[in-house]
């Protein structure tokens, strides 16, 4: 597994899942269809994104496209990094 | 028997008869549940509570019913100036209370402000503010924008990061509390109770502040759509500016309509949603009254869902392990 995919996963496994039991999600499971993140979720995931690949996320990045799974937000955190976008 | 169609009429509701259905509830539930002689009701000059207060006044008479005017720096003018017009026309006992003093001595405004400036530095004496919500109804996440004006009318509008947003929050939420603290002083005076004045939407959707405006003895019109309350202030003869005013936050120091900050349209339509929701009326069907795609409609469906979810905690009793020590009956 990617580096990117493994520490959102844990990020998500230390502070939303609090060892409650709740299985991890999987690489294409919806944060927003299996309950993981709300919407003030979806924040503390987009500032921990921001701190810890020193990305910067526009508004117009703030959809599900883009932050609704794990393999959604490596390429998302990728392409930032490569200056795609 | 044919669904009714999906559109306003829908909300159309026998005024009258739940008027009475209200007043007589209110008398019952205050000998029997809460034991308590009369109620207190804080009065915004919104449409909500001028309703609950007008109801209690219909439902007891003026003498068992005391309204709070508890403004603070941040308040319209006109709010105050509805309430007073709402008391001397319901002609009920009433106190104003500027309750800015106890706000500022708790820190609501400095804690605010320094949470502002983190953001936007030069915000200071002389600016206004308010938060707008946004993502949600494009098809986005939801997140929240600080809007604030500088004394001289310009406008800069910034993301708040979550750790900024939350501050914002909190200490604004100090407003609903004390307002509560106040309600609760005078009820223990007066041994009366609390009036709470959500509508079934403000309710359903969680736009309150736990023990803040969340709190209360009984909650009056909680099942009536926010439509329904319009209809019932002009059936009970309320003054027209308070039947013709625009649902605001009354929070934030710039002016903020409640679907700016919480609800994804604005009420009218969002109790259609609600409705819709509740007859398992499809998105396609949603769109169609509404004039928006099914899509859209789907997402403004999505966005009930997920504010019930997200805000259920808000109105349940603390948890308990197990199901705790037994309450007296």
């Amino acid at each position: 597994m990617s580096s990117i995919k493994a520490d959102v996963r844990r990020y998500i496994e230390d502070n939303f899942l609090l060892g409650a039991g709740a299985a991890a999600p999987g690489d294409d499971d919806s944060f927003l269809e299996h309950q993981v993140l709300d919407s003030t979720g979806f924040l503390e995931l987009v500032a921990h994104l921001e701190e810890t690949y020193g990305i910067k996320i526009g508004d117009d990045d703030m959809v599900p496209e883009n932050l609704d799974s794990l393999n959604a937000i490596e390429a998302f955190v990728q392409r930032k990094q490569g200056g795609a976008e | 028997m044919s669904a009714q169609p999906l559109g306003p009429a829908v909300l159309n509701y026998d005024c009258e008869a739940e008027a009475q259905r209200i007043c007589e509830w209110i008398p019952r539930v205050l000998t029997q549940r809460l034991r308590r002689r009369g109620l207190v009701v804080a009065i915004s000059g919104g449409i909500d509570s001028s309703v609950c207060a007008a109801l209690s006044v219909r439902a007891l008479g003026p003498k068992k019913v005391f309204g709070l005017l508890l403004p603070e720096q941040d308040s319209s003018g006109f709010s105050t100036e509805r309430g007073r017009l709402l008391a001397e026309h319901l002609g009920i006992e009433y106190q104003v209370h500027d309750i800015a003093p106890a706000l500022a001595a708790l820190g609501c405004y400095t804690q605010r402000d320094e949470a502002i400036r983190r953001v936007i530095p030069a915000y200071g004496e002389g600016w206004k503010n308010k938060i707008v919500i946004a993502g949600g109804t494009e098809g986005g996440i939801n997140f929240f924008k600080l809007v604030v004006q500088s004394p001289a009318g310009e406008q800069q509008t910034v993301r708040l990061p979550l750790k900024e947003y939350l501050q914002i929050v909190a200490a604004t939420n100090f407003k609903q509390r004390v307002r509560k603290t106040m309600d609760y002083y005078h009820a223990d005076r007066l041994n009366y109770a609390v009036v709470g004045t959500p509508n079934r939407l403000e309710y359903d959707q969680g736009f309150f502040v736990k023990n803040g405006d969340g709190s209360a003895d009984l909650k009056p019109i909680a099942h009536l759509y926010k439509t329904q309350v319009y209809a019932m202030a002009r059936h009970l003869g309320l003054p027209e500016a308070i039947c013709s005013a625009v649902p605001t936050t009354d929070t934030y120091s710039l002016p903020q309509g409640q679907d700016e900050f919480y609800f994804a349209l604005p009420y009218a339509q969002m109790d259609l949603a609600l409705w819709a929701l509740e007859h398992q009326r499809s998105a396609e069907e949603l769109g169609q009254a509404l004039g928006i795609s099914t899509a859209q409609a789907q997402r403004v469906y999505d966005d009930i869902r997920a504010k019930r979810r997200a805000t259920e905690y808000l109105a349940a009793a603390p948890e308990l392990i197990g199901d705790g020590p037994a309450q007296a009956a």
